[in-house]
């Protein structure tokens, strides 16, 4: 029995300690990640006592997360229509836009295909056995993309290649490891330093491809959401939009 | 339901027990009679899809047979296609992820085949593949039997190995897992529980055949 205490006081040890100091839970666009990590590292640099934990994925599937009770405290969707619809159902307020993605085509640097100039008409070509984008489904950027392709004209003959990816990161990931040949991803991503060191991409015009609004919400449940409205406002604040602007960013 | 992914999911299915029954038994049938030290290890690498995480076996065969490296080239010179994204590349992705679940099965059934039986054929002048085939395999069939059962039933369920080398291309690579994690994400529930329900019932029945199959006693052969 005196051993049971024992075990029950060493695991309530982490446990209480967990509690005191529980984490900003955010979830993120898988798109934001290269430009996330950096405003997370800079928002704590001037808040040394807040500590953010961010998991990036679809922003199809975290909609899902949170409609079933996920404990989140800040969405930064892909788009606006998910923060809204979460905003109509009570579970999130003050949606507010806080970048504007566009879309890029990248190549692995031994690809040959002439991007600059056919576009994304040369995706058709035969040389692309398999283009990566996120599901359509579940990622407002494999939309944007699917209706881009849609645009140049080039969707019928593509969409035999196309693999989709649970998010832009499994896209990009495809497309990195080799296995796809081309991907359609967030310029954001695109030019992350992982892929810009072991490729190319283009932007896909807007003409296109429509700017796509990225919004924000702090959520109902959010247990600090004091803090979740500082990072968001730090997001939007000069020092936010100066970094979202360096990794390929318009700005609302 | 997704019609296209349940054929698809039968499909892939099907070849991976046929493949696991032809590679495994041989597998199977050495690992019981052995007496080598390499036994051990080849039992190991037999079960280590049973404790490895899928994501660990989707990461590797998708960064080691990727078109760029040495193994993916060879697999496309076989194929004419690359690894990821394809059918062929599903079924060989299964084949390893069930592998334990068929050739445990397999040796367990082989290994409790009388040995005097067994030698008796021999010195009655039998070949070893006559005896394999007329005296061990009827007396183990019911083992081998739930073991291509199990695997059959095991790639059905597979998920995190397709989700990393899949890509979720219709008719190709969607199985019905992938579609039931499609159909959840995007909150069509109506569809993800006739999807899932199909999954739950097809998995249980497959266990209740497995169990009969293991504790049954079948006639012997000679008394047929």
């Amino acid at each position: 029995m005196r051993y049971l205490m024992l075990l029950l006081a060493v695991l309530a040890g982490p446990a209480r300690a967990v509690a005191e100091r529980q984490p900003l839970a955010v979830a993120a666009a898988a798109n934001l990640k290269p430009a996330l990590d950096e405003l997370v590292q800079a928002f704590q640099a001037s808040r040394p006592e807040a500590t953010v934990r961010v998991t990036y994925g679809a922003s199809g599937a975290f909609f899902a997360q949170i409609r079933s009770g996920a404990p989140l405290d800040l969405f930064f969707s892909a788009d606006r229509e998910y923060p809204q619809k979460l905003v109509e159902a009570g579970l999130a307020q003050g949606e507010v836009v806080y970048a504007i993605g566009r879309l890029a085509v990248w190549v692995p640097a031994r690809s040959r295909l002439d991007l600059e100039r056919r576009g994304l008409a040369a995706l058709a070509d035969p040389a692309v056995r398999k283009v990566a984008l996120a599901n359509p489904a579940l990622a407002p950027y494999g939309r944007a993309a699917e209706a881009a392709l849609r645009a140049a004209g080039v969707l019928d003959a593509v969409r035999p290649k196309l693999v989709l990816g649970t998010s832009v990161a499994q896209a990009a990931q495809f497309a990195l490891t080799g296995a796809a040949d081309a991907a359609l991803l967030p310029r954001s991503l695109a030019s992350a330093p992982e892929l810009a060191a072991a490729g190319r991409s283009v932007p896909v015009p807007d003409a296109l491809s429509a700017p796509i609004e990225q919004s924000a919400v702090v959520l109902g449940a959010a247990h600090a959401p004091a803090l979740a409205r500082d990072l968001l406002a730090f997001v939007r604040g000069a020092e936010g939009r100066r970094i979202l602007a360096r990794h390929g960013y318009a700005l609302p | 339901m997704d019609l296209q992914a349940l054929r698809l999911s039968l499909w892939l299915a099907t070849l991976t027990t046929l493949a696991l029954v032809l590679l495994g038994l041989p597998l199977a049938h050495w690992l019981a009679t052995t007496r080598s030290r390499l036994r051990f290890a080849v039992e190991a690498v037999v079960a280590l899809p049973i404790v490895l995480p899928p994501t660990v076996l989707g990461f590797y065969l998708l960064v080691g047979l990727a078109p760029r490296t040495a193994a993916g080239r060879g697999f496309e010179a076989l194929l004419g296609h690359p690894f990821p994204f394809s059918f062929a590349g599903l079924l060989v992705a299964s084949v390893l992820y069930s592998l334990p679940f068929a050739v445990q099965p397999f040796a367990a059934a082989l290994s409790g085949v009388d040995r005097r039986l067994v030698e008796a054929a021999h010195t009655l002048g039998a070949s070893p593949l006559a005896t394999f085939f007329r005296v061990t395999l009827p007396l183990a069939w019911h083992g081998v039997l739930a073991g291509a059962v199990l695997a059959f039933a095991h790639t059905l369920g597979e998920f995190g190995v397709v989700l990393m080398v899949g890509g979720n291309v219709p008719g190709e690579t969607r199985t019905l897992s992938i579609a039931l994690f499609e159909q959840v994400e995007a909150l069509d529930y109506a569809a993800a529980n006739r999807t899932a329900a199909f999954l739950l019932a097809a998995s249980f029945l497959v266990l209740v055949a497995v169990h009969a199959l293991q504790q049954r006693r079948f006639p012997r052969w000679d008394a047929r």
